[in-house]
């Protein structure tokens, strides 16, 4: 999992490298643009800035639980149960988060459906446990997965704010811009509506975010065969 | 990862003893963590869904054809809504019982509450049935204009809980609507569906010789049957066989029959 691996420790605790830490995955190493990872549930669950907030609170409070709970015990876990040990802590966590939103967000809940539960199986969780918790400090870890999911909460409220006021021309609920369905101008997009925006919403982040930064260009894996080096 | 916090710190030896404990003692945290959570939590999410299964209720009460004519009273004579528990085996009601304590949900696991039934008379695949019920009755004018009964059976993959509303000759469906289920989305999920639900309005329990029609088709709706049967739903076989089952049993002889007998003789 080289690839996916987090800032180098740097071999201190300043607080610059915990800034960088917290910071970092924001938008230089954001875990969705960046790495590609979490998507499943950014279609899913942006079709409202709510939804999309909700669900990046609870990937959020995952990460740094897990987070927490994987770099504390790290130094006592063989190697040979690491990744069915991580597994059960983030799968613990995420149905104490599902509980939570149950009782206290019960329409939201709903309307999240299974995706909370999916969080057992979002990559970003895993993948920060296995490369960044497992060998860092406790607190280097829990401001990791603090910025990992704020660094997703970013992708995915951007997406979602785009998708519900073009879609349904509101904006968590109030009205931003006035559809004809009721008596306004505006014509919502259905495409908003439906899953595949989210990719080309996605897709044009990371265009942009690439544009800016060209060291997040990743190598060619393979060049197609032109005319002149073809079969 | 070059130079991590803790650098030159060597993994943890494999051995057995060492994987059983750790194992061990994470299944234990995650258990007693879950475990924990579901006690503290549990009322709050019962309370969601007692709240979610009233609104649904009203839902269906106010889908209902002519009711809201009914409750504005441009109708002749006042039109009255009670809930009344009703002791299934018998048909008669239970006056004075409290409608709340009745509730099927509650009593289905609750042996004091509920019958064994044998595997002949199940065919709902409901294991138990509850002495009592709740039935929504509404009244014009002294006359039964309409009833709400609590239905439930087996599906596909979960128990599917609904109402089902007849109308006033107690023969003519006036809704059916599922408030609970776990049947597969797009499939038999089609039953929480609104226009699947709507197809059920007007039709027709028994034909004119008083045989059992009400149901899901199987295979092609023939016209025969259209007065009494909703079209199947594409591979939902069992979802839609466990519709009609259930329907045949909570308006026969073991669920609402004795009480839907006592309504009509009055």
């Amino acid at each position: 999992m080289g690839a996916v691996s987090g800032p180098a420790g740097g071999g201190m605790n300043g607080t610059r490298d915990r800034a960088r830490t917290l910071l970092g995955p924001l938008l230089a190493e954001n875990p969705i643009t960046l790495h590609v990872l979490g998507l499943c549930s950014a279609l899913a669950v942006t079709k409202t800035l709510l939804a999309a907030l909700v669900m990046s609170a609870a990937v959020t409070a995952v990460l740094i639980l897990s987070g927490g709970a994987v770099s504390a015990i790290r130094h006592q876990v063989p190697r040979s149960i690491r990744l069915i040990v991580q597994i059960t802590i983030i799968a613990s966590l995420v149905i104490v988060v599902d509980l939570v939103l149950q009782a206290y967000a019960w329409e939201l809940s709903k309307q999240l459906s299974v995706f909370v539960g999916l969080i057992i199986t979002n990559c970003i969780v895993f993948s920060r446990a296995e490369s960044f918790a497992i060998n860092h400090g406790v607190v280097r870890s829990m401001l990791d997965g603090a910025g990992n999911g704020l660094g997703y909460g970013i992708v995915l409220g951007l997406v979602g704010a785009v998708r519900e006021v073009l879609g349904s021309g509101t904006l968590l609920g109030a009205t931003v811009l006035a559809t004809a369905s009721g008596g306004g101008w505006y014509v919502p997009m259905t495409l908003m509506l439906l899953p595949p925006s989210a990719f080309f919403l996605i897709a044009l982040v990371i265009w942009g975010l690439r544009t800016m930064r060209r060291e997040q260009i990743e190598a060619r894996e393979f060049t197609a065969p032109g005319p002149e080096n073809g079969r | 990862m070059t130079g991590s916090d803790h650098p030159a710190r060597r993994p943890p030896p494999d051995t057995l003893a060492r994987t059983l404990t750790v194992g061990l003692a994470v299944a234990l945290f995650g258990s007693l963590l879950v475990a924990v959570a579901t006690e503290m939590l549990g009322p709050r999410i019962d309370a969601n869904a007692e709240r979610e299964r009233q609104q649904e209720l009203e839902a269906l009460i106010q889908s209902l054809p002519g009711i809201a004519e009914l409750m504005s009273g441009a109708v002749e004579g006042a039109a009255s809504i009670d809930a009344v528990v009703v002791d299934l085996a018998s048909g008669e009601t239970v006056p004075g019982a409290d409608p709340a304590a009745a509730d099927m949900r509650a009593a289905v696991d609750d042996p004091a509450r509920s019958t064994e039934l044998a595997p002949e008379d199940d065919a709902a695949g409901i294991g138990r049935r509850p002495d009592r019920g709740v039935a929504i009755i509404v009244r014009r004018g002294g006359e039964v204009a309409m009833v709400v009964l609590p239905v439930f059976g087996q599906g596909f993959a979960s128990t599917m809980w609904g109402y089902l509303a007849l109308a006033g000759d107690l023969n003519t469906v006036a809704g059916l609507t599922f408030y609970e289920h776990k049947e597969t989305p797009g499939l038999g999920g089609v039953i929480g569906d609104d226009d699947w639900q709507a197809a059920w309005a007007g039709k027709l329990v028994r034909d004119a010789d008083g045989a059992f029609r009400l149901g899901v088709a199987t295979g092609t709706l023939r016209a025969d049957a259209t007065p009494h049967q909703v079209d199947a739903m594409t591979g939902a076989t069992y979802t839609a066989a466990g519709v009609t089952a259930l329907l045949r049993f909570w308006l026969g002889g073991l669920g609402w029959g004795p009480y839907l007998d006592r309504l009509a003789a009055e």
